[in-house]
């Protein structure tokens, strides 16, 4: 079938235009009675918006776009895990071990020899916290590499 | 001469050694975000927001430095456009033209240096048409009042995705969703919370700037993971300068005619740079006619799209600093910029904010001088970045995309936030839903609330005066038309864009 992606995505959006609707409707009058806007007027006109968008992209969706398979798929599953744990490590690993593996792993993931991809995010790493803690007096966390 | 005061005063802002060194920094970046492969201007502004927040930089200083990355971004979409017959960005598209076939003739090195001279000329007549309308459209616009500005953040949306855009109900859509996204926090007018879930980091609504640096920056590294071209290019050999003082001037018209359209297009909601530059393009060629030799490497052909999408970025200005409704991607950055620099955008600014404003239209007419001597001797610098290859560019930009959301509030919450939104950008994108209409919605979202509810508010709750004065109506209008030529027009030019792309007799 085409237009699938477009389907469920305007499917997905109706669920959310009905769910962001609903829930404007739940929420206790303000203090001092309705006046011409209440907090749920807007979103109110929002999700009225959303669900003919929604309904138009499912009546009427464009040709699909080429999605990633296999492979491709799983690099990018990859490097969105990289970026996560980036973020995770970030405090405890300090910025200059954890940066170094995040850009690292995604240069190497997209083409770079291991060593050399290493090496760069070892590189900009280091000129980053530099950069940051000492030019601009920005704290950027040291985490094991912290020195007392 | 009231305005020439005022442009004095701007200099005497612009023109401090701190600013300058900032504009001169912002200027050499932004060529750097211009050419490089996968950094596109939005991006590139995006990115560079946190930092100049952290920096700490006073707010004119953070505007002009943007304004100026804004400025070399234009520039730097050329340099591959010749070299390579990729466009750097997407208004650099007509350059490719007859760039790539000067360069194939060996003459690169003139094609650029032309092309430098064309973008000058072109920002130059933008930035002066900017200094003589902006002051006239900001009075006028003082006259609007709630239900005009409800109205008039319509009309952004509607036309937004441009007359060439491919399928404006997605247009709506995307406006939708970023409007949404602004509504989760505590109602300003009520304080009922709306949408936070209980979660404490939602109550203070969700930070545009990680929204905007997400949605860019993350979802450009998802697409280059995807196609999978993080080799580099070869180099390329830029060859010997030989362009003749006579061809420089025989071009003049050529700049002038480019330039004065682009900034027109700029100007106008819906046209943007790339029909800017296309216009201009399409015009000289009819112009010369025959005389010229279009699509084999005529030089005019690299000065008119050069000279329109320069002018048009200037002319884009327009609309962003007088009424607070960007046309454009990078407008749009820069108006997030703006807000989180706690200056509302609008004729108030000409006023409230008289330093900023016009410290930064100094700062364009100094940048583009920068630009121009920058750019003529460093070319040969800025063409050895192009074959940076991607593989170690987009890892590092995305690291400084972290430090940057990182250091603004030291939370790595932020970051998870930044990353969800990176894969938001990545689905939408790859299922044509535009991320520039969300990000509009995002900024705007809050304001259009709060016209809307001043507007009912004005009329006793009749909501018959969002549609009261010819003016509404208008704008209204303008707003119905954005939505509905894309169907009429848009095909018929998108055909004709894409028949100019394939006219040129270069295929490979």
């Amino acid at each position: 079938m085409t237009g699938f992606g477009d389907r469920i995505l305007g499917l997905g959006l109706l669920v959310l235009a009905v769910a962001y609707g609903w829930a404007a409707q739940q929420w206790p009058e303000p203090f001092g009675g309705a006046e011409g806007v209440g907090p749920e007027t807007f979103p109110t006109i929002l999700a009225f918006v959303l669900v003919i968008g929604s309904l138009y992209l499912m009546v009427k969706p464009d040709p699909d776009a080429q999605w990633p398979v296999r492979k491709t798929a799983l690099e990018l599953v990859t490097s969105v895990v990289v970026l996560i744990i980036y973020a995770l490590l970030m405090e405890p690993l300090g910025f200059i071990i954890s940066t170094t593996l995040a850009v690292g792993t995604l240069s190497w993931r997209m083409g770079a020899r291991p060593r050399m991809a290493f090496i760069t995010g070892l590189i900009s790493a280091v000129v980053v916290f530099v950069l940051f803690n000492y030019g601009l007096d920005l704290s950027l966390p040291a985490g094991l590499l912290e020195v007392e | 001469m009231e305005t020439l005061g005022f442009l004095m005063d701007g200099f005497a802002v612009a023109l401090t050694p701190y600013n300058l060194m900032f504009a001169l920094f912002g200027a050499f970046v932004g060529t750097l975000i211009g050419c490089l492969p996968g950094l596109g201007p939005a991006n590139g502004v995006a990115i560079l927001i946190p930092l100049a927040f952290t920096l700490g930089l006073p707010p004119e200083t953070a505007m002009i430095l943007l304004t100026a990355v804004y400025a070399g971004a234009m520039y730097g979409g050329r340099i591959s456009s010749i070299l390579l017959n990729i466009p750097g960005d997407e208004p650099a598209m007509m350059t490719c033209l007859d760039g790539y076939p000067m360069a194939q003739k060996g003459r690169a090195a003139d094609a650029l240096a032309i092309s430098a001279v064309a973008s000058f000329a072109g920002g130059l007549i933008g930035t002066i048409g900017l200094i003589m309308l902006a002051p006239i459209l900001a009075k006028f616009a003082l006259t609007f009042g709630p239900a005009e500005y409800f109205a008039l953040f319509l009309l952004a949306f509607a036309t937004l995705g441009g007359i060439t855009g491919k399928n404006p109900m997605k247009t709506v859509i995307a406006a939708t969703i970023g409007i949404m996204i602004s509504t989760v926090g505590i109602d300003i007018s009520t304080g009922t919370q709306r949408y936070t879930f209980g979660v404490l980091e939602l109550y203070e609504g969700i930070d545009f700037i990680l929204a905007i640096v997400g949605l860019f920056a993350i979802s450009e590294l998802l697409f280059f993971v995807e196609s999978r071209v993080g080799g580099g290019r070869e180099k390329i050999n830029v060859g010997k300068l030989t362009l003749s003082f006579k061809e420089l001037v025989s071009t003049i018209p050529t700049q002038l005619r480019g330039g004065v359209l682009g900034f027109i297009a700029g100007v106008l909601p819906g046209a943007g740079a790339s029909l800017g530059s296309f216009i201009s393009y399409t015009l000289e060629k009819q112009v010369l006619g025959k005389k010229g030799k279009f699509g084999e490497g005529d030089i005019r052909g690299v000065v008119a799209p050069e000279a329109g999408n320069n002018g048009a970025s200037s002319g884009a200005l327009v609309p962003m600093l007088t009424l607070g409704v960007p046309g454009s991607g990078t407008t749009a950055v820069l108006l997030a910029m703006l807000i989180s620099l706690n200056i509302t955008p609008g004729p108030l600014m000409f006023t409230q904010n008289a330093d900023i404003v016009w410290g930064v239209i100094a700062a364009l007419l100094i940048g583009n001088v920068m630009l121009l001597l920058l750019n003529i001797p460093l070319v040969g610098f800025f063409v050895k970045l192009l074959s940076v290859p991607p593989m170690y560019l987009l890892p590092i930009v995305t690291m400084v995309a972290f430090v940057g959301i990182y250091s603004i509030s030291h939370s790595t919450f932020d970051l998870y936030f930044m990353v969800a939104f990176g894969i938001a950008g990545y689905f939408l994108r790859k299922l044509e839903i535009p991320l520039v209409p969300i990000i509009l919605g995002l900024l705007l979202g809050p304001e259009m609330e709060k016209n809307l509810g001043h507007a009912l508010i004005l009329s006793d709750g009749s909501w018959g005066i969002l549609w009261g004065s010819p003016l509404a109506v208008g704008l209204w209008v303008v707003a119905g038309l954005g939505l509905v030529l894309p169907y009429v027009v848009g095909p018929l030019l998108r055909r004709r864009m894409n028949a100019a792309m394939k006219e040129s007799p270069v295929s490979d």
